[in-house]
């Protein structure tokens, strides 16, 4: 029982945690590119390691915080340009692949041996070095607060500060997505996911509305980098592959296309993941399987739920199966 | 895109339980068959890789700072001392013959470590860029890793240090350019084996598998648990390893993809689920063997001199059994019957259909062959670089991908010629960049070729828009 209970603890901070935040924020991101207009961006990833490095490196170089997140999501915004202009015009599994590769291309360049004196190679950045400027904005003031379970420091790394910012952006690009994409602008978009002629042929510049898709769902991963790194460090291999797959599944969970998914999604694939760790770690013998191994045998649990969302539920949880053919072309 | 056109058929519902059955049944079968292989492991090979220090688990109350030392040659540094200091630590721990170090500590927090540059034997110093001492975060529950990097260099008697410079990457010589080349021949090679499945699959069911690394991975792990955990011959060993291979990729197929394709899901959702099966395959391999990494023979490997090109007699045996594969490959494709119909297949699968051809049973044909490939490949792979692990095959995936866009995807000579290319500027980059870079720049290239042949070397113009 008190496993249990130590186990749901776990659950309940995992949910409110900023890491959960920024999984949630660059999900909000991929939305806009899969979700609403169909495009197969399978570099999410990069673009949150471009906006952290952004972040990390011109916060160092002494800039105002202000011009370090303004230099973070201009460089995500290069980034979805460099990889736009060769690939959507062409079919999406092209833009799957160069986006793929793009991303660990970024990621390769951040941990080379060249660069350690700018991106600290594969050791990263450690937090301390670029968080002093966001916790001096912070009006919490010090101590720590209890509420139930939760029990944080006001301002210190992984505090209340950190907990309340994140999802207050989370917030507020729940309601940026929620009235974009009941625009006009947003109504062409899912136009394109629908059928790209179509849309066309009423005169629309399909290359350029998936342009701009493709730069707003960046720019939002940039600012999830930022948010990622803010309580912890700056590892570019935290920010490989894998997290673009994560990704994908938090919002495939939650339900593409709509405006809840992607948080929903980010909470619950955590909750998932602590939840077959908390059981298997008490109800399975060691000898069995042992620590490390609860670990692994919950993220085989992940991967074999994403193939059955995928088959049995492709709207996810929120999802409207009417709305979202999810075959994109 | 060319995609079935498969009606459902009417019992839709049970199918899917069945399926949703098959799968899970699918991976408990894997991980049963692996834990018997990886529990004998233990018991049979006093540790593949010596005797490390002390190992440290992370659980709940305890992390684990840890890392491994090379030396500039790339063998283990054994016997660095560290300092360790933070929590309610103080304490020195040193490398062990693999050149690991790991510390468990049970508070969370900053820690200090620092290098006792004393230690580290005479013609190697701490690289100039390393910090010293350097800090990281420890937590718990959590193995968190630091590198030190050691480059070859002096330190004189008032302890100041001169770093060599490194020659060994600047230098473009003829003999290392030979070097280079060869060893571009073989990776390319290696990969055509492997790509050349991915991109058969991809032709004659649009599906971009991103398991596929996977499936070499499997090759090489099984590779590893026949010969040297069960002892086999190793010849004996690759083949029962690449006939288990085809069978799972015949298997996949049959329980998992054709179901599918029946029930009419799009190819993108049909590649989101070999994301999902990627990750619970990779979380398989490291459930049973961690992230070490395994040798499939454990005697030193022979060296042949030819001309200015040293190569291990392993990578000459593994180039020889790649080209004649290769070329098998390419006689089927060209001179059978069910090699003209697999590129029927490739081409138009209606088509195809509608002119005698059983499309399902040229897909299931293709998928065994493809994954005995795939398996094929991990095993030369394994033997070649020495060593395999969980990611063997991950990070060739990308490559992979990399050689199909290049010549052309769903074409199987573009497949062979690109993963030539690829193979080519991925050993080549050495030359001038360093090691960091060189599955970076094969990518870039890729970029590049998109922007001016979209079709790539063998595709056609009409495939891509």
């Amino acid at each position: 029982m008190d496993q249990l209970l130590q186990t749901l603890y776990a659950i309940l901070n995992s949910a409110i945690s900023p890491q959960t935040a920024a999984l949630a924020i660059a999900a909000i991101g991929l939305n806009i590119h899969f979700g609403y207009t169909g495009l197969l961006n399978f570099g999410q990833a990069g673009f949150m390691l471009i906006g952290a490095y952004g972040f990390a490196i011109s916060i160092i170089a002494g800039l105002p915080i202000i011009l370090a997140i303004i230099i973070a999501l201009v460089a995500a915004l290069i980034f979805a340009l460099i990889l736009g202009i060769p690939t959507l015009k062409l079919r999406g599994d092209y833009l799957a692949i160069v986006t793929l590769s793009a991303a660990e291309i970024v990621r390769m360049v951040g941990r080379s041996s060249l660069l350690t004196n700018l991106t600290g190679g594969s050791n990263g950045i450690t937090g301390n070095e670029y968080r002093s400027p966001f916790t001096d904005l912070s009006f919490f003031g010090n101590g720590s607060l209890d509420i139930g379970p939760f029990k944080y420091d006001l301002t210190g790394s992984n505090g209340w500060w950190f907990i309340a910012t994140a999802w207050f952006v989370v917030g507020l690009l729940c309601l940026f997505a929620w009235a974009i994409m009941r625009s006009p602008w947003g109504r062409v978009l899912r136009g394109i996911r629908e059928d790209e002629d179509a849309v066309r042929s009423l005169g629309k510049n399909v290359y350029s509305y998936k342009m701009q898709a493709l730069i707003l769902g960046g720019v939002i991963g940039a600012i999830a980098g930022i948010v990622y790194i803010l309580p912890a460090s700056l590892q570019a291999d935290s920010m490989g592959r894998s997290m673009t797959y994560f990704i994908f599944t938090a919002l495939l969970l939650g339900g593409a296309a709509t405006v809840f998914g992607p948080v929903l999604g980010a909470i619950v694939f955590f909750a998932i993941r602590l939840f077959v760790q908390g059981i298997a770690n008490q109800f399975i013998p060691s000898a069995i399987m042992n620590g490390q191994q609860t670990e692994q045998f919950a993220w085989i649990v992940i991967g074999v739920m994403l193939m059955l969302v995928v088959i049995f539920r492709p709207q996810g949880i929120l999802g409207n199966k009417k709305e979202l053919s999810f075959d994109v072309k | 895109m060319t995609t079935l056109v498969v009606p459902r058929r009417p019992d839709g519902r049970a199918r899917l339980w069945r399926l949703a059955a098959t799968i899970m049944l699918a991976i408990v079968a894997i991980i049963t068959m692996v834990s018997l292989g990886a529990s004998s492991a233990e018991a049979a090979t006093p540790s593949p890789t010596g005797t490390a220090a002390a190992v440290c688990a992370s659980d709940a109350t305890t992390g684990c700072l840890q890392g491994t030392i090379k030396l500039p040659s790339g063998d283990p540094a054994v016997g660095i001392k560290l300092g360790i200091k933070g929590g309610d630590l103080d304490t020195t721990v040193a490398t062990g013959s693999d050149g690991k170090w790991s510390q468990a500590i049970t508070v969370a927090g900053p820690y200090t470590i620092t290098v006792d540059t004393t230690s580290i034997p005479d013609g190697a110093v701490l690289d100039s860029a390393a910090k010293n001492p350097a800090t990281v975060n420890g937590a718990l529950n959590k193995n968190t890793g630091y590198v030190f990097k050691i480059v070859g260099g002096t330190t004189a008697s008032d302890g100041t240090t001169t770093q060599t410079p490194d020659d060994a990457t600047t230098g473009i010589t003829f003999d290392r350019f030979a070097q280079q080349f060869v060893s571009g021949i073989r990776l390319g090679l290696l990969l055509a084996l492997a790509a050349v499945g991915l991109s058969l699959i991809f032709g004659t069911t649009g599906l971009s598998n991103f398991a596929h690394g996977e499936q070499v991975t499997l090759g090489g792990l099984l590779a590893y648990l026949f010969a040297n955990v069960l002892g086999l011959n190793l010849i004996l060993a690759a083949i029962i390893s690449v006939v288990i291979c085809a069978a799972t990729g015949f298997f996949q197929d049959a329980w998992i993809w054709k179901p599918l394709r029946r029930r009419g899901i799009g190819t993108t959702q049909l590649m989101i689920v070999t994301i999902g099966l990627s990750i619970a395959l990779q979380y398989t391999f490291q459930y049973f063997l961690g992230a070490s990494t395994v040798r499939i023979d454990q005697a030193n490997p022979v060296t042949v001199d030819l001309g200015p090109v040293t190569l291990s007699a392993q990578s000459l045996i593994s180039m020889g059994i790649a080209v004649v594969i290769i070329a098998a490959v390419g006689w089927v494709l060209v001179k059978t019957r069910i090699g003209r119909a697999t590129r029927a297949v490739s081409d138009n699968p209606s088509l195809a259909a509608a002119s005698g051809i059983d499309v399902d049973r040229i897909i299931r044909i293709v998928w065994t062959s493809a994954t005995a490939l795939a398996g094929l490949s991990g095993v030369l792979l394994g033997l070649v670089l020495n060593g395999v692990n969980w990611q063997t095959g991950l990070q060739l995936l990308l490559l992979m991908f990399a050689a199909i866009t290049l010549g052309g995807l769903g074409t199987a000579f573009g497949a062979l010629a690109g993963a030539m290319i690829i193979g080519l500027v991925v050993e080549l980059t050495n030359l001038v960049l360093p090691g960091d870079f060189k599955y970076a720049t094969a990518l870039i290239i890729l970029i590049l070729v998109l922007l001016v042949r979209p079709q790539g070397i063998f595709g056609r113009r009409e495939r891509i828009g």
